[in-house]
Formats: C-alpha cells, sequence, structure tokens
C-alpha cells in the first residue's frame, strides 16, 4: 500500500491525531506508557483512558448508527440518569444492598426502563415523523425531571460491592467496564455489518424514499437503532453511577450526548447520514478521551480546557472536510501530471 | 458561420475520478450567436466536460479559455460572475422557495444592503413575462410541475447577463408545445450574440435547433462537425461507434407473437382502481408475458395508475386481484412480495442510493424482501451484480464503484438490475429510458422485449410514442386523469395514437 492510499483512506486524520495526542503526553510525561500489574490488575495512564473513555464510546456506538440512519439523539445523557436512579433507588430499598441478586434486579429493570425510553424516541421519529433532534429533545429535557422524581430531589449513594464492580472492578486483569465497551462494540460491528442490516441504515440514511420504493421498511429499523441507543445509553449510565457510587439526577451523564456525537463525527460518519464506520467512532472516542487526559499531563489550565479541546476538534474537522480532501486530492492529480508530462518530455 | 473568435475554448481537458477517465484530452470550442450541440452517449463525458466548464468540477490538466482570455473557475459563483450560466439537467432549484426567490436567488436588487423585494419580484416578473410563463412569482416552486420549473431555472440563467448558456438536457420534462416556446427563446438569444451549448437525446430537437455538433465517446473526443454536412446515420454512428439494426428486428418480432391467451386469468387485474386526487376509477387487466404500454401526455396519469399499482401510493377506490386472488396492496414492500415491481421515473430521488456502490444497489431490494438478518453471502451478491453488469453492460464494469460516479444510463441500468434480481412478475418501467441514449435506449428495450418473452409482463410508460408503439402488445391511454382506450397494437401507427391522446376517443368507440 502507498502512501497515497493510507493518506486517502477516511480514518487516516482521526488515527493522526490520537497520535499526535499520544506522543504529547509522553513527551510531558515519559512514564505515559507503562503499563503494570498490580494485585493481577493492570495500571497504567493508556488504560485510564480506556476506562475513562468506555461510557462515551458505548454510547458513541449507538450514536453512530442513529446518525447513519439521518438521525440524532440528543436524549441519552437523560437515559444515563435515569438509568442510575433506577439502579441505585432499587438497591437502596433492597434489604440486601450488596447480593448479586439485588443487583441484577436493579440493572435488569434499568435496561427495560430504557428499552421503553428507546421505543418512545423511535416511536416519535419513526411513527410520527418528528425531527429526530426534536423528538430525543423531548426526552432530553424531560429525562433529567424523571430521574429527579425518581431521586426524589436527593443524591442517592449506594454502598454495594457488586455494583460498584461495574465501573470499577476488574476481571482477566482488565476493567469491567472496557470490557462491556467491548463487548457493545463488537456486538454492533457483527449485528450491522454481519447481517444487511447496516447495508439498511445506509441505505435509508441515504435516500429514505428509494429505499421504500425497494422495499425497505425504515419503521422498524430507526425504531431498532433508537432502542439499541438508549440500552448503550443506560449502560453506560450504570457505569458512570457505579464509578460515582452515587446517582445524580442532575449530573449522571452531563453533556455526554456532545461528546458521543463528537466521537462519531470525528470518526468520519457525516450528520446528514449514510456511510457510517464503528471502527471510526472508536478512535473518535479515544481521541475526546485522550485529549481529556493530556489536559491534566500537559498541565494546561482547567480554565482553558474547553478551548483546547475546541481547537483539537476543529482540527480534525477541518482535515477531514470534504473540501480540504478534495484540494489535497486535485492538488496531488496536478503533481501527477507534471510528473507524468516530465517523463514523456 | 464566420469563424471569428471563439466564447470558449477548452484545449486538452482530462478529469479523472476514482476509478474513472471521465474526460480524456478533450477539446472543444463554442462561437457567439451559435448552437452547439454536445453529443454522447451515457458516460461519454457530456456533463463531465459542461462541469469543468462551470467550475463544478477541477480539470487534472488542460486550458480554458473565455474569449481569449485563460480562465480557471473554482466555483459556480465564478463561472457565473464571467458570464458562463448553466441549467442542469436535473432542475437544482429550491423547491420550498418561492419562484421569483428562485429567480434571483444571489443576485436579489439591494436598498440600503437589504434586498429590495419588490424590486426582486418585479424583475422576476419580467423575466417570466419574456418567456411567456404566466404564474405567479410568489407562488411556491415546488407547486409547479416539473416542466414550468425547467422553465424558470432558464428564466434564471437567461437573467445572468451570460455570453455563454449552457442547456444540459433542458427539454427531457417539456412537451411539444413547451420545446417550441423554449426554441424560441434560445433563438432569441441567439440573435443577441449568446454562444450557447445544448445538450439533447433527442436528434429532431439536436438538428432542429443547433448550427455545430461536437461528439464525444468514451470520455474521448470524436470530432465537431458543421449540423448541415452531418447526416444523422452518421452521427448516431459516430456517437456509438457501431451500426444500429437491432430495432428494427425487435419491431418484427413483437408484431409477430401479439398474445391471443386473453381466455386465461390475467396475472394482474385492477377493478375500479382509483384515488381521490390522483387518478379516476379503471380497469385494467395484464396477462402473463405481455407488455402493455401506457400512453399519455405529461400529467395524464400515466404515473399515478403506476403508483397505485405498486402500492407507492395508496388505492382509495376498486380492487386488484392477483391470479384471480383479491389482494390488498398498501406498501411497496407488499406489492414486492407479489412480485410487482415499480422502477420510478425520478431516477435520483426515488431509484438510487447513491453513496453505495454497484452492488449494494443491486442487491438492495432483494435483500430488504429476504429481510436483514437473512443476509445475502458475499459470494452469491458478487455473483449477481457481475453477471448484471456484463448482461446489461455496465460501464464502468466495477461492482465497487460508488453509484453517484456512474453517468445516468448506467445509474439506470443498475436500477433495472435492482429489480431484476428480484424476479419480478409484473415490472412496470415509467420512463425508463429518459435522458438515455441511443445505445442504451435500444439495450433497455431490446432487455424489455426479451424479458416478456420469458412470461415477464410489463407496463411500459413512455413519452415517447414510437417507442410505445414498437414494445407493447397493448396499450392502455390515459387522459385527464382517465384511462380513455385500452387497445391491441395491431396495425396502430404513431397518428391513430396521438389522435386518442389529444381526442380521448373511449374505448368502445375505438374498439
Amino acid at each position: 500500500m502507498n502512501l497515497n492510499t493510507v493518506m486517502a483512506h477516511r480514518l487516516f486524520w482521526p488515527v493522526v491525531m490520537l497520535l499526535v495526542l499520544l506522543i504529547i503526553n509522553l513527551l510531558a510525561f515519559p512514564g505515559f506508557f507503562s503499563i503494570q500489574v498490580r494485585d493481577g490488575h493492570l495500571f497504567g495512564s493508556l488504560i485510564d483512558i480506556l476506562r475513562n473513555g468506555s461510557p462515551t464510546l458505548m454510547i458513541a456506538v449507538g450514536m453512530t448508527l442513529v446518525i447513519a440512519t439521518r438521525g440524532i439523539d440528543l436524549s441519552v445523557g437523560a437515559i444515563c440518569a435515569i438509568s442510575g436512579a433506577v439502579a441505585c433507588s432499587i438497591i437502596l430499598g433492597s434489604s440486601d444492598p450488596g447480593s448479586p441478586a439485588t443487583v441484577a434486579v436493579a440493572v435488569g429493570v434499568s435496561l427495560l426502563i430504557s428499552l421503553v425510553l428507546g421505543v418512545w424516541n423511535g416511536f416519535l421519529v419513526a411513527v410520527l415523523g418528528i425531527q429526530p433532534i426534536i423528538a430525543t429533545l423531548i426526552l432530553m429535557t424531560a429525562g433529567r425531571g424523571v430521574a429527579m422524581l425518581i431521586t426524589e430531589g436527593q443524591i442517592l449513594t449506594v454502598n454495594s460491592p457488586p455494583f460498584k464492580a461495574i465501573g470499577s472492578g476488574f476481571f482477566l486483569g482488565l476493567p469491567i467496564s472496557v470490557l462491556i465497551a467491548a463487548v457493545i462494540f463488537v456486538f454492533a460491528l457483527v449485528l450491522t455489518r454481519r447481517t444487511a442490516l447496516g447495508l439498511m441504515i445506509e441505505a435509508v440514511g441515504i435516500n429514505p424514499e428509494a429505499s421504500r420504493l425497494a422495499g425497505v421498511r425504515a419503521r422498524g429499523l430507526l425504531i431498532t437503532v433508537y432502542v439499541f441507543t438508549a440500552v448503550c445509553a443506560a449502560i453506560a449510565g450504570l457505569v458512570l453511577t457505579s464509578n460515582q457510587t452515587a446517582a445524580d439526577a442532575n449530573n449522571t451523564g452531563l453533556f455526554i450526548e456532545l461528546d458521543a456525537i463528537l466521537a462519531v463525527v470525528i470518526g468520519g460518519t457525516s450528520l446528514a447520514g449514510g456511510r457510517y464506520s464503528l471502527l471510526g467512532t472508536l478512535i473518535g472516542a479515544l481521541v475526546i478521551q485522550t485529549l481529556v487526559t493530556t489536559v491534566y499531563t500537559v498541565g494546561i489550565p482547567p480554565i482553558a480546557t474547553m478551548v483546547f479541546k475546541a481547537a483539537v476538534v476543529t482540527a480534525v474537522c477541518l482535515l477531514q472536510s470534504p473540501r480540504t480532501t478534495e484540494l489535497i486530492e486535485s492538488a496531488r492529480r496536478r503533481q501527477a501530471h507534471r510528473r507524468a508530462k516530465a517523463v514523456t518530455a | 458561420m464566420t469563424e471569428s473568435q471563439p466564447a470558449v475554448s477548452m484545449e486538452n481537458i482530462s478529469i479523472e475520478f476514482p476509478g474513472v477517465k471521465a474526460l480524456d484530452g478533450v477539446s472543444f470550442r463554442m462561437f457567439p450567436g451559435e448552437v452547439h450541440s454536445l453529443l454522447g452517449e451515457n458516460g461519454a463525458g457530456k456533463s463531465t466536460l459542461i462541469k469543468a466548464l462551470t467550475g463544478v468540477y477541477r480539470i487534472d490538466s488542460g486550458v480554458i479559455t473565455l474569449a481569449g482570455e485563460e480562465v480557471s473557475f473554482h466555483s459556480t459563483a465564478e463561472a457565473q460572475a464571467a458570464g458562463v450560466s448553466t441549467v442542469y439537467q436535473e432542475v437544482n432549484l429550491l423547491t420550498n422557495l418561492t419562484v421569483a426567490e428562485n429567480i434571483m436567488l444571489g443576485r436579489e436588487p439591494r436598498r440600503f444592503g437589504f434586498i429590495d423585494w419588490r424590486a426582486t419580484r418585479a424583475r422576476a416578473a419580467e423575466l417570466l413575462a419574456k418567456l411567456h410563463l404566466d404564474i405567479d412569482p410568489n407562488s411556491r416552486l415546488g407547486s409547479h410541475s416539473l416542466a414550468v420549473q425547467q422553465l424558470v431555472a432558464i428564466a434564471r440563467a437567461t437573467d445572468i447577463h451570460a455570453r455563454v448558456l449552457i442547456l444540459d438536457e433542458p427539454t427531457s420534462s417539456l412537451d411539444a408545445d413547451e420545446v417550441q416556446e423554449l426554441f424560441r427563446i434560445i433563438r432569441e438569444l441567439k440573435a443577441d450574440g449568446v454562444a450557447i451549448l445544448f445538450v439533447s437525446h433527442f436528434l429532431d430537437q439536436v438538428y432542429d435547433i443547433s448550427d455545430r455538433l461536437t461528439v464525444l465517446r468514451n470520455g474521448k473526443l470524436v470530432g465537431e462537425y458543421l449540423t448541415d454536412e452531418l447526416l444523422r446515420i452518421e452521427l448516431v454512428q459516430k456517437m456509438i461507434g457501431k451500426e444500429l439494426t437491432v430495432l428494427e428486428d425487435l419491431e418484427r418480432k413483437t408484431k409477430q407473437q401479439t398474445v391471443d391467451e386473453h381466455e386465461l386469468t390475467p396475472y394482474v387485474r385492477a377493478i375500479g382502481l382509483g384515488r381521490k386526487g390522483s387518478i379516476e376509477p379503471l380497469d385494467l387487466d395484464v396477462y402473463e408475458g405481455e407488455v402493455v404500454g401506457l400512453a399519455g401526455l405529461l400529467g395524464s396519469g400515466r404515473t399515478e395508475l403506476a403508483r397505485i399499482l405498486s402500492g407507492v401510493d395508496r388505492a382509495d377506490a376498486g380492487s386488484l386481484e392477483i391470479d384471480g386472488e383479491a389482494k390488498r396492496i398498501r406498501t411497496p414492500r407488499q406489492s414486492i412480495r407479489d412480485r410487482i415491481i415499480y422502477s420510478s421515473e425520478n431516477r435520483r430521488e426515488e431509484g438510487i442510493v447513491d453513496e453505495l456502490t454497484v452492488r449494494d444497489n443491486i442487491v438492495l431490494a432483494l435483500q430488504a424482501d429476504r429481510g436483514w438478518f437473512r443476509p445475502i453471502p458475499k459470494k452469491r451478491q458478487d455473483e449477481l451484480a457481475e453477471s448484471y453488469i456484463q448482461a446489461l453492460n455496465i460501464r464502468p464494469a466495477n461492482p465497487d464503484a460508488l453509484l453517484k460516479n456512474l453517468s445516468g444510463g448506467n445509474q439506470q441500468k443498475v436500477l433495472l438490475a435492482r429489480w431484476l434480481a428480484i424476479a419480478p412478475r409484473l415490472l412496470i418501467l415509467d420512463e425508463p429510458t429518459r435522458g438515455i441514449d441511443v445505445g442504451a435506449k435500444a439495450e433497455i428495450q431490446k432487455l424489455v422485449s426479451n424479458l416478456a418473452e420469458n412470461g415477464m409482463s410489463v407496463l411500459y410508460i413512455s413519452a415517447e410514442l414510437e417507442e410505445v408503439l414498437r414494445l407493447s402488445h397493448r396499450i392502455a391511454v390515459m387522459r385527464d386523469r382517465r384511462m380513455v382506450a385500452d387497445i391491441e397494437n395491431d396495425d396502430l401507427t404513431s397518428d391513430t395514437l396521438l389522435a386518442i391522446i389529444a381526442d380521448g376517443a373511449t374505448t368502445e368507440a375505438v374498439a
């Protein structure tokens, strides 16, 4: 493979950005890449990036599919809050908060509720035909209120070792939250690319009317995608809540929808819908999390964090824009032509 | 014609897309006060050449000069500012804005920095009047027919004080009167010294209006000719690079085997089928292996009937029988289940999925019919794609090419492949040859005839009567949203058919 084909790849710039960020970290903090084994668990900055980025990645995976259908889901943050609130209130209300059975029930009920919330989003979009940004804005706003009602306005702190394990436990040396994110990622990849679901999603995203005439059932497809995203968000909510050992209706998953959308965009999936890349989303999520880490390792003052983040995101988006790609492409072609001419002359 | 300084001169232009060499060292020139036709099959590079001239595509090599000055446009806006104005094949206007806004968009007269709406509307009205187009400048563009939208696009182009006017397939959605109207305007512009580039697949129109012809084939220049010095048959040979006898054979074949199987149950029978505001209730039988032509003017209800038969629009009156059994078809998905397929006239919006590959587009309907959880194995997909690319002569023959990089005619063939892959029993083809060159037209017509021989029923809709007469066993005529005739195609001529379309003789009167 020559350099040109590598550079033309849609994931070229996101990968470069990720590598640049990692190298900056390495320069600022030489021990950045070191990974130690303590008590059979892996520790190190890279592991931290994976672990802290896992909730964003979980949501971004679902978001990728939603965006591919020309949609968007703003309600994921609120769903995080609801699922955390539901789980914590069940655990607190039980006579035996520390038993795995209690936690299993809490998790099960949270996921079931997220399923209903996903159906609601899908119903508004696919059946009533409301624009996705408006349809999911409803739950984004109302969801935090619902979470507040469940927690009765309190921050519910739970003391349950099995529940705590979801966010901060280890399995086979790796953080459990990273494993969950990996499972969701692989599941989505296999589900959409080993079946024809991915093709259908892309077709509907590119040309809904042509897809309808070709016999694609967009309605079921859209509902499925919104339900999947809601379930992903609920799982992310459980991880976040477990990490803090507390459900905070106001702050759990706050602005996570924006990070997830950003991860999708950095990964090269267009907000206009159509072709998507889950691998791109994975890289996008890693870029975002590494960025946050970089802020600390490099010692950027916290007040400038947001500005720094925005600068990096702008850079990636500029490099990926069709206009830039076109300019680079045509410049290269003209150079090739000149070279060819020089050879013949 | 004096060989004065050309208004436009393009020398050795090359453009390459991923996997496709769209233009290969093509030269082209236009003179003031002359109509120059650009001819070639689909994929010959006509649209690409136009887009190179108007700044949509950047050229990889070559020189473009405008009235002797070398130019390099980076956008259509730059080209327009230099006096090169374009009306594209597919109407590129904003249907949700008003007619006046569309005509004046980006060039609205201003007062104190704000848009002067009164002047904007006045100027738009003036331009419409010049084209004898009697519509309200304040009406929404989307509320008008495609033909009117096309004329609005031309009004927009003529407002820009154009030295060079490019008309890419301007007549494909116009009826005969509207074409004459357009030609009158073209001649006026010509008299004003505008250089006009005219692209059309209708050779009659090309010979009617143009002074000079340039023929392209496979992205290469074949030659430049004066219209008066080139016979039509020579032109067609230059365009397709081979002699054309297929069509005559076809006609003979169709005539021989007109069906006489009407005692049988029809495959599809519509009884009193109708939809309010769309078509009046009507009856229609289609037998197995029969090609039924559907004739009528634009807006007569041809497309509407097709859409109702295939569940794209729902019928609100009457019933449908398939193989003698009553069926309710409410969605395209259900009709595909019963192997009734509708191929829309609106290729771009209701046909192609342009960002997907040729292969994905071919398997789409078959895959949707199987359900997403039963994917067609990759190997089978490749076989399907390869075999249709070969059978329909799709160019470039690359299943991984994105459909948007193919020419209109090849996109149409990919669509046909999509429908054929699900083995339809009734294939409803709505203007399958619109905007397609002679060669591809013949290929598609031949295909239709072969399919019918093998037992497939076809409902064939086309504005070109010759085509309908050549292919159909039976012809149904629509007029003002009613079916006015349903007759055997024994010794019908285009004149009798035209009379029925125009005067609307009833079924009884003709039979």
